[in-house]
């Protein structure tokens, strides 16, 4: 058994060994470590690709909400536009109609004014010429004595408050 | 924090313990043979060194004084006349540790040796009567060659052993290398089918020796067997690598620990994995490469011949590297630390006998790295030479 030189019997016994090894262990090591190694980096990296997924469908979802919420809120704007725009014109018109109103009431007042002017002013004159006959009565009681004069000076009278 | 230090004592004295074990080991041996035999250890320690590093019939663990303490292995021979024999090394010695023949063989150092018609055995072992001794001790009479039967006693040391051969017979003995490769298969039956069968159970985190090992064979995979055979091809192949590192692996620390065998330091093992190495690259070796070996592309023409001369002898050189590298940086590693152990007792001198305990400590650390490196080496070489083979040629 010299160093250098190959033992004919061990090399043969390491040959069936080694080839007993590569078998046994082939069959029933290296083939369900390794394709259980696989499976295991294949699980974790579908695993990881999911967890990938479902962050960008969590991110899609967030803009989407995002999305949703400012539509909301710019119709909310648009309608509170909306509302105070009704809100302002119906302002409006009630000043409108309001105005015209107060503008029909007032030539009501001034129509009624005016007229209670003219009654007041036709009663006066009746009053007045009433007040006047009896003026004339009185004055006429008086000057009983001279009926022609006294007439002539009622009819003057007369005449002058006609042409009032 | 007090769990982890604690472990951490127990990991040191478990390690110092093993170094004193170590060193006790391979002290105790070289001791017993520089001072049991003088004359013997005159040329320096390197019987005490080859020793150890060549294989044997028998498993010498220690010698404690004058008593050598050894498991005998089987010897198994088949003679191609007289078929299969199986005999124990015990019985090639005498209570005295003295090599003596027995059913006409004979083993002396760690040589096994067929007797022949002429063998004339010695006056001192004539009461081990065997057939074939007795037939033989006529014709010592009329050969007269009385002064050899003492020179097999005396000089057995050289190789000059007359009336023996060793044609004839071939020897497919249970030796201490052949032992150590059993051991070294029931260790890799043992790990790797307990591995495998946390794998069968389905997904889980690793666990234990599955941890261990793991990343060991997803690096082999990842970066030995990927890299240089290709993402498509290197399945086929993986079963032999991961067998190819982890026998080399097993079998370089197995060389390491006190009184083991030096299995992965010997040059039939090397050059068995190298051949293994061979075959399957030339037969998994696809039309690009022996386009590329016998008729090199975009070469000159007249360079071509060359080149072929040169890659042919490449062929064979590539296993050839593969057996002289493992073999000979696990046989240096063993050489350099019982060389070192053993100056101490050659020089007689307590002082340097320390110095070199401790430095064969820190050699030891090393070779524990070179027997990781070298079965990387091995493998990685292997799916290199795989990888070329298998190659489609787009360069």
């Amino acid at each position: 058994m010299d160093l250098l030189i190959p033992d004919t019997g061990l090399f043969i016994l390491q040959t069936v060994a080694f080839i007993i090894l590569l078998i046994v262990l082939g069959k029933f090591a290296w083939k369900p470590i390794l394709s259980g190694l696989k499976e295991r980096e294949q699980t974790i990296e579908s695993a990881l690709l999911a967890a990938e997924q479902a962050k960008k469908d969590m991110q899609a979802l967030q803009a989407d909400n995002e999305k949703l919420l400012a539509e909301a809120r710019a119709e909310r704007d648009s309608i509170l536009k909306e509302a105070m725009d009704v809100a302002n014109s119906i302002k409006e018109e009630a000043k409108e109609e309001t105005g015209k109103i107060t503008a029909k009431m007032l030539e009501d007042a001034k129509a009624t004014i005016e007229n209670e002017k003219r009654a007041a002013l036709a009663e006066v004159k009746t009053q007045v010429a009433a007040l006047s006959l009896e003026i004339t009565e009185k004055v006429i009681r008086k000057q009983l004595s001279e009926k022609k004069a006294q007439e002539a000076l009622v009819d003057e009278y007369v005449k002058d408050l006609n042409l009032n | 924090m007090m769990k982890k230090s604690r472990t951490n004592i127990l990991n040191l004295l478990i390690t110092s313990a093993l170094v004193a074990v170590f060193g006790l080991a391979s002290s105790s041996n070289l001791w017993a043979a520089s001072g049991g035999d003088e004359a013997k250890e005159e040329g320096g320690g390197t019987d005490f060194i080859m020793h150890h590093i060549k294989d044997d019939y028998q498993w010498h663990i220690i010698t404690l004084g004058h008593t050598h303490v050894t498991i005998p292995l089987p010897v198994i021979i088949y003679d191609h006349e007289d078929g299969l024999k199986v005999f124990m090394s015990s019985d090639f010695q005498d209570e005295h540790h003295n090599p003596i023949p027995h059913g006409g063989y004979y083993i002396d150092h760690g040589k096994l040796f067929k007797l022949t018609e002429d063998y004339v055995p010695s006056t001192s072992h004539s009461n081990d009567s065997h057939g074939e001794e007795v037939s033989e001790n006529e014709h010592r009479e009329e050969d007269s060659h009385g002064e050899e039967a003492a020179h097999v006693e005396e000089d057995a040391h050289g190789d000059d052993h007359p009336g023996m051969t060793q044609a004839g017979f071939l020897d497919i003995s249970i030796t201490k290398n052949v032992a150590s490769l059993i051991i070294s298969m029931i260790l890799l039956f043992a790990v790797f089918l307990t591995i495998a069968k946390r794998y069968k159970k389905g997904l889980g985190a690793p666990k234990g020796m599955q941890s261990l090992f793991e990343p060991v064979i997803v690096f082999i995979r990842d970066d030995i067997a990927k890299v240089n055979i290709g993402e498509h091809k290197y399945e086929r192949f993986m079963p032999y690598l991961l067998t190819l590192f982890f026998f080399i692996l097993f079998n370089n620390l197995l060389g390491l620990t006190p009184g083991a065998a030096n299995l992965t330091g010997n040059i039939a093992v090397t050059m068995c994995l190298a051949l293994f190495t061979f075959f399957i690259t030339q037969f998994n070796g696809k039309k690009a490469y022996w386009t590329h070996i016998l008729w090199t592309p975009g070469v000159p023409l007249p360079v071509r011949p060359v080149i072929l001369i040169v890659e042919v002898i490449g062929i064979f050189t590539k296993p050839i590297s593969l057996t002289l590298r493992l073999f000979a940086s696990i046989t240096a590693g063993h050489i350099v630390v019982l060389s070192i152990v053993g100056l101490g007792f050659i020089l007689n001198n307590m002082a340097v006998g320390i110095a070199g305990t401790l430095f064969s400590v820190v050699i030891s650390l090393i070779e524990i790295l070179v027997a990781v490196i070298q079965a990387y080496v091995f493998t990685l070489f292997s799916s290199m030479y795989i990888g070329q083979a298998v190659d489609d040629g787009h360069h």
